[in-house]
């Protein structure tokens, strides 16, 4: 299980930034994603690899028009 | 040329630090023109702008007054940064008056040239009073130092073609129509209560009047009301520093800074000089908030026959600059050029179509529940030239709608007209009928409020229903975004002093996805920092986009990256600079709780403002039908066992929907507690004189308002 905005989640072998926000429908591009408090860039989504009982924030940066 | 009715000179003021030191009051009853001094007071007490517009307001009017009262009166200032080309977004005027659609003040704003020009013509704001007893316009020259009234009874109403001809008439020649803007409304204004104003910039390169809107409230209503088919401004000679800014070199520097972001990494954010703030409508509908069949749902696999893509490379041009004044770089002012209309007394012609804007495609579209961008454009531009506000306008239609469905109002009582969701046709036709001041139509003006009177009343719908299901919250209609599961949002609208517009807080993202705010106390901060804050853009004469529509590159090293930290603190130095004074982000926020803590006195002093007017629909709250709960029932079930213990597994869906209620209804009474605290108010919501004195606006005025209902 890990923490995905406080809230938990379950975690699965193999589990990447990019699959859990595909998971997650996490689609709006404007977004900040921290794993145990390291920023992770969008580059590298795709490779960085989240472990069980990770915490992870990803912050929709938007506040309206 | 119409009969010229009053003929005034006056010397325009020289502009020092952001302020002309003076403001214009016309009363259009007798003609009266006088200059006012802008006091020292002022400028501490109410910045400039919305708050020089609530000052002169609250000065004009009595708690006797109404919409159409000769007193009430339209005020507009452009506050002291506005003008200035070296940032993004600084030509917003601000408007307000007492609203038709709420009794209390209304505030909107606008882009458009007219607020710089005005203030470059020498008037910090604008007072306009009285009503006339013939269709009048007023013109103000300000590089002759001159204000002329005249008859106008020969112009068009409408405001794609009033604005053109007043344009081609104030100007010399081709070159020098944008130095010319127009404020006008259209023919629908008259006939309801959401008319509004349309801000002309004339676009040398499209050879077309071009519009922003200062929509809300029924401030187009009002202008009618007066008789004043169209004020006008010209100034030629537009330079960068007709502010006589304290530091031009600060500015300079931070806007160089500025929109190199802007130019780096507009197209990795937001888009918003593709398609403008429309590049929203996908991710609402992804995020479930987009506001779809009267806020029933948050989205609808329709919705990508609207996405942002059909528009940017079906509809709208790209590559010309449409920015709304000058130096924004944002650009976001997007328009469709050469478009063909189909209905209405302009079927066959071509014309431009500025928008259509997130709301739009949001109101007019989804709410709707119209997946068709050619019926969304031409409802836009019917909406634009009619004066109406088109936020009203959909939400209104798409309450009329669902009533339609549910069968609490028929096909007698429209005029035969079929409004269900979808139908684009009569959509269209209500639109031309409130221009003509006919049939249903006439109604639909009338707004949510009081079509639950007249439905209830005379055609007897279901009052509890229609009560549950109309999204307004001190006659006022919503903004479009659904947020049935945002709590902090839900006091977002509810909870904003002028009605549920979202110009205050934008907190969907940081309540319902990020969870950043969990506690009560931790949305009432939210419901504190941000309406202070944003409060300030129109303070100054500032658009709020370029605050967090793009972001700098490193904003995520942030503590508080929605706050975009460097852009408050371009604020704070642009503002220092253009002043002289020295102010930090703290003060910032005081300059803007000042006037927004004099906004809500005044709400309570026009009979609003309290705690029983900032209660929202129940549709805003929750699932109000059995297709709502169902339509997000795995969440609503595990909400019952999570939040409150309940088995839904032995419930029925009624008592499911009554526990879900009763559940959702006392959370937003503990965040009202919570925000009120939170805010300095009393558990009625009423400013504490406590809460005026350390703000700095213990003023007798106001405390003879608060006092009795201590």
């Amino acid at each position: 299980m890990i923490k995905v905005n406080t809230e938990p989640h379950p975690w699965y072998s193999g589990m990447t930034v990019r699959s859990l926000l595909d998971e997650k429908l996490f689609t709006f591009r404007h977004i900040i994603v921290r794993v145990n408090g390291e920023y992770v860039p969008e580059e590298e989504y795709e490779r960085f690899a989240i472990q069980d009982e990770d915490d992870v924030i990803v912050l929709h940066l938007m506040a309206g028009g | 040329m119409g009969t010229i009715l009053k003929d005034y000179s006056y010397t325009p003021a020289k502009i020092e630090r952001g302020y002309s030191g003076k403001s214009l009051y016309i009363n259009v009853s007798d003609l009266r023109i006088e200059e006012k001094e802008v006091t020292d007071f002022m400028k501490e007490k109410f910045t400039g702008g919305k708050g020089f517009d609530l000052w002169y307001l609250w000065n004009a009017v009595t708690p006797q007054t109404r919409w159409n009262s000769p007193e009430n009166e339209i005020v507009m200032s452009v506050g002291p940064l506005g003008g200035i080309t070296q940032y993004s977004g600084t030509g917003k005027t601000l408007v307000a008056a007492i609203s038709p659609l709420t009794g209390i003040p209304i505030d909107s704003n606008a882009g458009g040239y007219f607020g710089p020009l005005l203030k470059f013509s020498g008037w910090d704001a604008f007072e306009l009073q009285g009503k006339s007893d013939k269709d009048i316009l007023i013109f103000i020259d300000g590089n002759n130092g001159r204000i002329q009234i005249e008859e106008a009874d020969e112009y068009p109403e409408d405001s794609h073609l009033l604005a053109e001809e007043l344009t081609r008439k104030f100007s010399e020649n081709e070159d020098d129509m944008v130095n010319v803007s127009v404020v006008c409304t259209g023919s629908a204004a008259k006939h309801g209560y959401m008319g509004m104003l349309n801000f002309s910039f004339y676009d040398p390169r499209r050879k077309v009047c071009r519009f922003k809107q200062a929509a809300r409230g029924g401030l187009g209503t009002i202008l009618r009301d007066k008789k004043v088919k169209a004020l006008v401004v010209k100034y030629k000679g537009v330079t960068p520093n007709l502010n006589n800014a304290a530091d031009l070199s600060t500015i300079n520097k931070v806007g160089v800074k500025y929109h190199k972001q802007m130019h780096d990494l507009d197209s990795k954010q937001n888009k918003m000089r593709q398609i403008g703030t429309a590049n929203t409508v996908m991710i609402m509908s992804q995020y479930d908030l987009l506001p779809t069949r009267n806020f029933q749902t948050g989205g609808d696999p329709e919705v990508v026959k609207i996405s942002p893509d059909v528009f940017i490379n079906e509809w709208l041009t790209q590559g010309l600059h449409d920015g709304c004044w000058y130096g924004c770089t944002m650009s976001c002012a997007k328009c469709a050029d050469h478009f063909l209309l189909t209905s209405g007394p302009y079927a066959g012609e071509r014309v431009t179509v500025d928008g259509p804007e997130y709301e739009c495609v949001a109101g007019l579209g989804s709410n709707l529940g119209i997946f068709d961008p050619q019926a969304i454009l031409e409802e836009n531009f019917y909406c634009d030239t009619y004066g109406i506000d088109l936020i009203s306008f959909a939400t209104t239609v798409a309450f009329i709608m669902e009533c339609y469905e549910r069968e609490q109002i028929g096909p007698d009582h429209t005029g035969g007209l079929e409004l269900r969701f979808g139908n684009k046709y009569a959509v269209l036709e209500l639109l031309h009928q409130m221009s003509r001041g006919e049939g249903f139509g006439r109604l639909v003006g009338l707004g949510i409020r009081n079509l639950k009177k007249i439905f209830v009343e005379q055609f007897g719908a279901d009052a509890d229903l229609l009560e549950d299901i109309g999204m307004e919250t001190k006659g006022l209609e919503y903004a479009e975004y659904s947020h049935k599961e945002s709590l902090a949002q839900q006091g977002g609208f509810a909870m904003a002093t002028k009605g549920p517009q979202h110009d205050e807080a934008w907190l969907i993202f940081m309540d319902m996805v990020n969870k950043q705010i969990p506690t009560f106390e931790d949305k009432a901060n939210a419901l504190y920092y941000f309406p202070m804050f944003r409060t300030w853009f129109g303070l100054v004469g500032l658009c709020k986009l370029p605050w967090n529509d793009i972001v700098p590159a490193d904003n995520y090293k942030t503590d508080s990256p929605a706050k975009v930290p460097e852009h408050v603190q371009n604020y704070v130095d642009i503002f220092n600079a253009v002043t002289g004074q020295n102010i930090d982000k703290d003060e910032l926020i005081l300059q803007s709780e000042r006037v927004y803590q004099f906004q809500r006195v005044f709400s309570v002093r026009m009979g609003k403002g309290e705690r029983k007017d900032d209660y929202p629909p129940y549709r805003s709250l929750g699932p109000v039908t059995p297709e709502e709960y169902l339509s997000r029932q795995d969440l609503y079930d595990k909400q019952l066992r999570e939040y409150q213990g309940l088995d839904p597994d032995s419930m029925d869906l009624d008592e499911k929907i009554a526990a879900t209620r009763r559940y959702r209804e006392d959370q937003y009474e503990q965040l009202m507690d919570a925000v009120y605290r939170r805010r300095g108010w009393t558990n009625n919501g009423i400013p504490t004189p406590e809460k005026l004195k350390a703000i700095g606006m213990d003023l007798p005025q106001l405390l003879e308002v608060i006092e009795p209902k201590l």
